[in-house]
């Protein structure tokens, strides 16, 4: 089994895509579509890594990372950011959260497979 | 004898001579007359025309005509204003006067220049802090953003030289028509928000604005409200949130006018005139009520333009209504207007004489007083609203007045400890007050 990708994020078309080039890359990916249910699917199932959105139902992105870094469990989990804004304040509050990457949409598919192999290995 | 053709010439005269530091008695002599003469000419007691006015003039280094005539005061603290937005030195401040009295036409250009200028800036920040701040347009774009990413990545799939299962291939051709019709929806409810009707040119900045120049237009006296009729011919073009503000002080309006008719205020003011406690006492009302009756009557020969400002806990002003010599902005007002005075005594009536820098003699009669409104909550404290009327003074008194300005920006005063920031018209040599 490849390693494991947790992406939380709403849209299903994308969840799609990413799921489809990330797969097809060899990995294996798991998904999460809502933000007050992103910590539960951490506790049951550790990925190698997280992508998550910023805009996601129930809760934001950034208040799950803040729980991620402050869970010693997956703490030290690489993490990348996908949000739809890209303003200087949004990336510098991910930085600030501990995010380790920060995608702007709309991103290429390359962009995501080539951050997620950098950052876990192929 | 009095002069009645000219009766502000003295007081510009003596406003002048105090800007540029100078004694009577100096000036006196520059003229060539007696320092006696010229108390009586700066006290609008004799007339001044001809070779004395010329000399005078010069002896001021300033014009006869700006003496004589003098400048709109609001087109000069409009220039004034608009000098101290700029670099500081890059316009003669100091003759701002000179300018207004030579070249009216110019003057009131750059007023309303300066003026149109701050209300695009203004708006400008308003549509900035909308797409900022907005939650209706970040949903908004984010449906659009989204609908882009998951386009471009699913026809960057099928495009791609790997081969892709028939199944796939059919899921993602119907991925992308689904996002593109949501990207569609998304786009209109886009174009749809930046067309609304609010978006546009020309309309007034703030719902208190749109509120105020409708009262304005009507002298603040509503025939239809003092008939028992609601006021909807004035309130139907406004905006919503403006509708909103014009609905509030409609009530209030029909309150106090139901507790105070006008043939009752007119009676009241044949036997007070317009002392406010000789009214209050005789009317029966509340002091703000009488206040903000005062300043709904219909103008009437004699009637002097009585000026209104009803204003928050926070020295916010949430009703201005101005008159000639009562220029009184909003968020930036001087501190030492008896309304915040008031909001610091609530409950106790203020009566002050005020004075405009620059302008000695004119002198405005304030009223003042602050009171809880709304009612009473156990875990919060009171609400205030202070209400202030406002009155030119027909006799100034020769006591001391209140040295208020307009905003520090443009206050020429020196030594005010209220200073929020310097002046950037520098200050002048001698404070007439």
């Amino acid at each position: 089994m490849g390693k494991r990708v947790l992406l939380i994020e709403d849209e299903p078309n994308i969840i799609e895509a990413i799921s489809f080039i990330l797969s097809r890359d060899g990995f294996t990916v798991h998904t999460h579509e809502d933000g007050t249910t992103a910590m539960d699917k951490l506790a049951t199932q550790l990925p190698d890594m997280i992508i998550l959105d910023v805009m996601l139902p129930g809760r934001s992105g950034y208040d799950i990372l803040r729980d991620v870094r402050a869970t010693p469990e997956t703490a030290d989990l690489p993490v990348m950011m996908l949000t739809a804004r890209g303003q200087t304040k949004d990336r510098e509050m991910a930085e600030r959260l501990g995010a380790t990457l920060f995608l702007t949409k709309p991103f290429s598919n390359t962009e995501v497979r080539d951050h997620v192999r950098r950052l876990i290995g192929s | 004898m009095a002069n009645t053709h000219a009766p502000r010439t003295g007081s510009r005269i003596r406003a002048r001579r105090l800007d540029l530091g100078l004694r009577q008695a100096d000036l006196a002599q520059m003229a060539g007359i007696s320092p006696s003469y010229l108390n009586l000419i700066e006290h609008d007691k004799r007339r001044i025309a001809g070779r004395l006015l010329a000399d005078i003039s010069l002896a001021l280094q300033t014009e006869p005509g700006l003496l004589t005539d003098g400048a709109e005061r609001t087109v000069l603290e409009a220039m004034q204003r608009a000098a101290s937005e700029w670099e500081p030195g890059l316009a003669e401040v100091a003759k701002a006067d000179e300018l207004a009295a030579r070249y009216p036409g110019w003057a009131g250009l750059i007023a309303a220049q300066a003026a149109r200028i701050n209300a695009l800036e203004t708006r400008a920040q308003m549509l900035t802090d909308r797409i900022t701040y907005d939650p209706d347009l970040a949903t908004a774009l984010h449906g659009v953003i989204s609908a882009v990413t998951a386009i471009r990545s699913t026809a960057s799939i099928l495009t791609s030289d790997e081969k892709i299962d028939a199944e796939w291939q059919q899921r993602f051709h119907r991925n992308i028509h689904d996002d593109a019709v949501r990207l569609a929806a998304e786009s209109d409810a886009l174009v749809t928000y930046f067309d609304a009707p609010d978006a546009g040119a020309g309309v007034p900045l703030s719902p208190l604005e749109e509120v105020e120049a409708v009262l304005d237009a009507c002298g603040w006296h509503l025939d239809a409200i003092e008939a028992g009729q609601p006021a909807t011919d004035l309130s139907r073009n406004l905006r919503k949130p403006a509708q909103e503000v014009f609905d509030t002080w409609a009530a209030v309006y029909a309150r106090d006018a139901a507790a105070l008719p006008i043939p009752e205020v007119e009676a009241a003011i044949a036997k007070h005139g317009y002392d406010l406690w000789g009214l209050a006492s005789a009317l029966g009302g509340d002091l703000a009520q009488v206040m903000r009756r005062l300043a709904s009557l219909p103008a009437t020969a004699g009637r002097p333009p009585m000026g209104l400002v009803l204003c928050d806990a926070g020295g916010f002003p949430t009703l201005l209504k101005q008159i000639p010599d009562f220029a009184f902005p909003r968020g930036t007002a001087c501190p030492l207007w008896p309304v915040f005075t008031a909001l610091g005594q609530a409950g106790r009536p203020i009566i002050s004489e005020v004075a405009i820098p620059g302008h000695p003699q004119t002198r405005l009669t304030c009223w003042a007083i602050a009171q809880t409104v709304g009612d009473a909550q156990a875990d919060r404290p009171p609400l205030l609203q202070a209400t202030m009327l406002v009155m030119a003074d027909s006799a100034p008194g020769q006591g001391p007045a209140v040295p208020v300005g307009v905003s520090c920006r443009i206050c020429p005063r020196t030594g005010c400890a209220a200073r929020r920031e310097p002046s950037a018209l520098g200050t002048a040599p001698a404070d007439p007050l």
